[in-house]
């Protein structure tokens, strides 16, 4: 299984090497498509053979020897409870989104095809991996390909797009490395073996514990890089720009996969290793996550391209996506977590029926369809269905994910305040009315264009690939214990742990020894006011 | 028997400087640049088999401690050997098309390499000073190779001039160290040195005259031009190969010579040039429309890198440093490399960022592999540039210096713009007009090759389990 698992990761790959063999177009694309398959085929027995009672501790770990005597980098991979879904959803899209370039990519067939197979290998990695080092290498091996992806074979502003992406993100996490290596001699001091280390196993763990000062800067150093990857507002400009010059793949990747690094991250590193930071800054986050919902919603409003409309809306969900884990109970994380999947269904979805309406038209304004329903009967119930499932329709996937955060938000004690949840129930109205008003423009209606006259319905391969996603999206709605339940046991175990943690983190805390700042953001004062009491008592 | 024992501790050095006494024999009796290019070739590479062999050796001192041999030195002298092997292999293809294929060009890049040797293993400051001066005045006479033509007047003239200056700086320092500890030996200095004005402004000339052959700002005017100058595959020499020698020397006189104490301690005012030449280098860059000069100023900023690693002064900053060079050494011979097979397919102005338009297409293996080089220099993993750039900022952050290492990633982000935007001509843009562009000969091609397959492969070599290389360098700071 061990074997497995790295075969799984780096499958991809061995495409890549094949088409160094290969000249014809044809080729390429049945490799690319027999390949990712086989990913996804090699990843099923992963998902059945899971312990899900087990599923706080990483499963099926293959672990390489430290890097340097005392310098506990190593390579170290394995599945738990808040990874496996993500990295099954992550090869489901395999080929999904080879199917969906079949048709719509011409140049360059090699490389594009090569970048969606080294996409698919960096973003298992990030998935898998339990070592944070090389968690950070997959995370940034990621941004190669999708630079290239956007940057080729975009739309016309493609390279303002490209770079704005590319140099976003990388501030991002190269303030995220130093932290990490910051961390990383920190925790390494305090294995009192090594002199580094960057084992998440044990960052996370009870034995070790971060001061005050330093949680406040490393929680804000991680959550800086994975909030410009959700992205968080006001860390969002680069996602419509890029979304909407990406290709019908990019976007799909982006979307379904790409985005949830940052949101997976907030969990795996800055819930578990920061607590206390994590829960006094909750509030803080919560407030961001919020406002991104809403505004995100009303931008999608107003937008004319149909793309950049799926583009704010995944500003909006995934909003929703940090408001969960910040609510830190376990309910809300769960919801978090099972948004997470949906978005990626949901959107992903979108993303490809507004390319295959692309493709047939070379236009993506709302303004230029209407009345699209008569003459493509399946694919309006596909779309149907999307969009529905993207706003939240009880019976669908999207409900469950939104039910659970706002339920969470609801009670949790870090916002102890229901306005966030409250407010944030409004995004689901606007979801609403931006879905379902762009649906109608562009679906009923009489044909005012001619063009649209002539346009065909969808063909057996487009069927093909929004099925599964439909399938899953129903059954995530109707039976979500399914899903869930691969990580009830990690979500409970960790929340605990955390709280376990910070508390122990504060009792161990002198107010003497700490900053006033930091005391004071943490409430750590009661030691003094309690001996004014026994003063004043006596 | 000691005599002998000597001669084996600097062997790399004379068989360089053989083979290019041979050179420039042939050169003038009998005129086959054929065989000066397989001597030069073949001399640089039975250097490089023995300097490996010599890495795993025990180390000392050598010539009435003139000398050190194994560890640092050891090293670094593998490092030099490596760039100046692969530019050499890569001139060829590359000067006969621009005409200026002579044997001397071998002649002077086979001294130079032993001067750089020298510089390497220097363990006295006499001996450094000699070594410095035998290759710079080579690379001066490289520079200016392209003597017809006007940027190559102006690179070596400013190149010499700027040069002889900054060596006077330095020969100037030597004199007041000596006057004011009576000693050349680096250790023998650091022993008998006392914190007064003398040792000081000493210790501060020597550093002068460093810091310029690093190209550190301010002292870094003379580069770009330089750069630009030179044919390609030398400017990569000279990047490279020059680089890694002279900062290998700087660690050797930060380690022996200033090691921490009352009297030399650097790491403040290294630590204030490094940022100043991370962010000037990075920013001027951006502003580069030709990709040499962008080059020229990256290679600055690369300075700043390395800086970062001495700044920090540890065991883990110097082999943070080793191990840097080591993989500069590879990404930027590959990147102008790469460069100098577009530029001799279309003279000497191709190299403007605009005629890379749609190139990428071309011969496809050559722009992916400038693809690779280039993210590796901007240090995005697992490319090997990435693997420096982390143990050289992990060393800064494990001394405390943590300003610097965050002002250090934020330079090096900026710097991704530049880099990045070569890759937006190579593929993002249509090209202007139809060019065809020569196939790349067998060797340059292969080299080329190896260089990408070793800038990937020493990327993720850190996880593969086997013996890592900074494993070895590591045990050359035993403490």
């Amino acid at each position: 299984m061990e074997f497995l698992l790295n075969l799984t990761i780096y499958f991809p790959l061995l495409g890549v090497l094949a088409f160094l063999f290969l000249k014809s177009d044809n080729a390429v694309k049945w490799t690319s498509l027999i390949v990712t398959s086989v990913t996804f085929l090699l990843s099923l027995p992963l998902l059945l053979n899971f312990d899900v009672a087990g599923s706080a501790f990483p499963q099926y770990v293959t672990e390489g020897s430290p890097i340097l005597t005392g310098f506990d980098v190593k390579y170290l991979v394995g599945l738990d409870g808040l990874s496996l879904l993500l990295f099954m959803l992550t090869t489901l899209f395999g080929p999904i989104v080879i199917l969906s370039s079949w048709n719509s990519v011409n140049k360059s067939l090699i490389g594009y095809y090569s970048m969606l197979l080294i996409l698919q290998t960096a973003s298992l990695g990030v998935f898998a991996s339990l070592d944070l080092v090389v968690f950070y290498v997959f995370f940034e091996l990621s941004l190669i390909p999708m630079y290239f992806l956007i940057g080729i074979w975009g739309g016309s502003d493609k390279i303002r797009a490209t770079i704005k992406f590319f140099i976003y993100t990388l501030v991002g996490s190269l303030i995220m490395l130093v932290a990490l290596i910051y961390l990383g001699f920190n925790a390494g001091a305090a294995t009192g073996v090594y002199q580094f280390t960057a084992d998440w196993r044990f960052i996370s763990s009870p034995e070790y514990t971060i001061g005050l000062v330093e949680q406040t800067w490393l929680f804000l150093a991680f959550a800086l890089a994975f909030c410009i990857k959700v992205p968080l507002f006001p860390f969002h400009t680069w996602l419509p720009y890029a979304h909407t010059e990406a290709p019908t793949a990019g976007s799909v990747v982006l979307a379904a996969i790409m985005l949830k690094l940052g949101t997976y991250g907030l969990i795996r590193v800055c819930m578990t290793a920061f607590p206390n930071a994590f829960m006094e800054f909750a509030p803080w986050m919560a407030i961001l996550a919020v406002i991104g919902i809403i505004y995100g919603a009303l931008v999608a409003m107003v937008q004319k391209d149909v793309k950049k409309l799926v583009a704010y809306s995944s500003v909006s969900h995934l909003g929703f996506v940090v408001l969960g884990i910040f609510a830190f109970n376990t309910i809300a994380v769960q919801g978090a977590i099972i948004q997470m999947i949906n978005h990626g269904l949901s959107t992903g979805a979108l993303f490809l029926i507004v390319g295959m309406i692309y493709d047939r038209r070379h236009t993506r304004m709302i303004a230029d369809f209407g009345g699209i329903a008569k003459k493509m009967p399946v694919f309006a119930v596909m779309f149907m269905i999307a969009t529905l499932a993207s706003i939240g329709l009880p019976g669908l996937n999207g409900f469950i994910g939104e039910f659970f955060i706002l339920n969470g938000s609801f009670f949790s004690e870090l916002y102890a305040n229901k306005a966030y949840a409250v407010i944030a129930a409004l995004g689901v109205i606007l979801a609403a009315v931006y879905m379902l008003w762009m649906y109608q423009r562009v679906m009923f209606g009489p044909i005012t264009n001619k063009e649209n006259e002539k346009l065909i319905d969808l063909n057996g391969r487009e069927i093909g690939l929004l099925v599964p996603l439909v399938i899953f999206m129903v059954w995530i709605g109707i039976r979500p214990v399914d899903f869930t339940k691969y990580s009830e046991e990690w979500v409970d175990t960790y929340i605990t742990l955390s709280e376990e943690k910070s508390v122990s983190v504060i009792e161990n805390t002198n107010s003497d020894d700490i900053p006033d700042w930091t005391a004071k953001f943490y409430k750590i004062g009661g030691n003094q006011s309690e001996s004014e009491l026994v003063l004043k008592d006596k | 028997m000691d005599y002998l024992h000597d001669l084996h501790s600097f062997l790399p050095g004379i068989i360089v400087a053989i083979a290019g006494l041979i050179v420039i024999m042939l050169d003038a009796f009998k005129k086959s640049i054929a065989v000066s290019y397989s001597v030069a070739v073949f001399g640089l590479g039975i250097a490089v088999l023995v300097a490996i062999q010599s890495l795993f050796g025990d180390s000392g001192t050598a010539f009435s401690g003139m000398i050190v041999y194994g560890g640092t030195g050891a090293f670094g002298t593998v490092v030099v050997l490596l760039g100046a092997l692969f530019c050499v292999i890569i001139s060829k293809d590359y000067l006969e098309d621009l005409d200026l294929h002579n044997g001397e060009v071998y002649a002077m890049v086979l001294f130079s390499v032993t001067g750089m040797l020298g510089l390497a293993v220097s363990n006295d400051l006499i001996t450094l000073f000699i070594s410095l001066e035998t290759m710079s005045i080579c690379l001066y006479v490289l520079a200016g190779l392209m003597k017809n033509e006007k940027i190559g007047a102006e690179a070596a003239l400013k190149y010499f001039l700027l040069g002889a200056f900054s060596t006077g700086f330095l020969l100037y320092g030597i004199a007041l160290i000596y006057g004011a500890t009576g000693h050349t030996n680096l250790v023998e200095i650091a022993a008998a040195a006392e914190p007064t004005l003398l040792f000081f402004a000493g210790s501060a000339l020597l550093l002068v005259g460093i810091f310029f052959k690093i190209a550190a700002v301010p002292f870094h005017m003379w580069t770009p031009d330089v750069y630009q100058g030179t044919p390609t595959t030398l400017t990569a020499f000279m990047a490279t190969a020059a680089k890694s020698a002279t900062f290998v020397a700087f660690i050797l006189v930060l380690t022996r010579m200033l090691p921490d104490s009352e009297a030399g301690d650097w790491t403040n005012v290294i630590q204030v040039m490094a940022i100043i030449t991370m962010i000037v280098g990075n920013l001027i860059a951006l502003a580069q429309d030709n990709v040499k000069r962008m080059l020229a100023y990256s290679s600055i900023a690369h300075a700043g890198y390395l800086m970062v690693g001495l700044a920090a002064g540890t065991a883990a900053g110097y082999s943070g440093v080793l191990y840097y060079l080591f993989a500069y050494t590879l990404m930027n011979v590959g990147a102008f490399g790469v460069i100098a097979y577009y530029e001799r397919n279309h003279g000497l102005d191709f190299t403007q960022i605009d005629s890379y338009a749609g190139l990428g297409f071309k011969v496809p293996v050559m722009g992916v592999m400038l693809s690779v080089f280039l993210f590796s220099l901007a240090g995005i993993p697992p490319l090997v540039g990435f693997v420096g750039k982390y143990y050289v900022f992990a060393a800064a952050i494990q001394a405390g210096l943590i300003p610097l290492a965050i002002i250090g990633v934020l330079a090096s982000a900026a710097s991704v713009y530049y880099y990045l935007r070569v890759m937006v001509y190579l593929y993002f843009k249509e090209a202007h007009k139809e060019y065809s562009l020569k196939q790349p000969g067998f060797m340059f091609k292969t080299t080329l090759i190896l260089l990408a397959v070793l800038t990937i492969y020493y990327g993720i070599e850190p996880v593969l389990p086997t013996t890592g290389l900074i494993e070895l360098i590591n045990s050359y700071y035993a403490l």
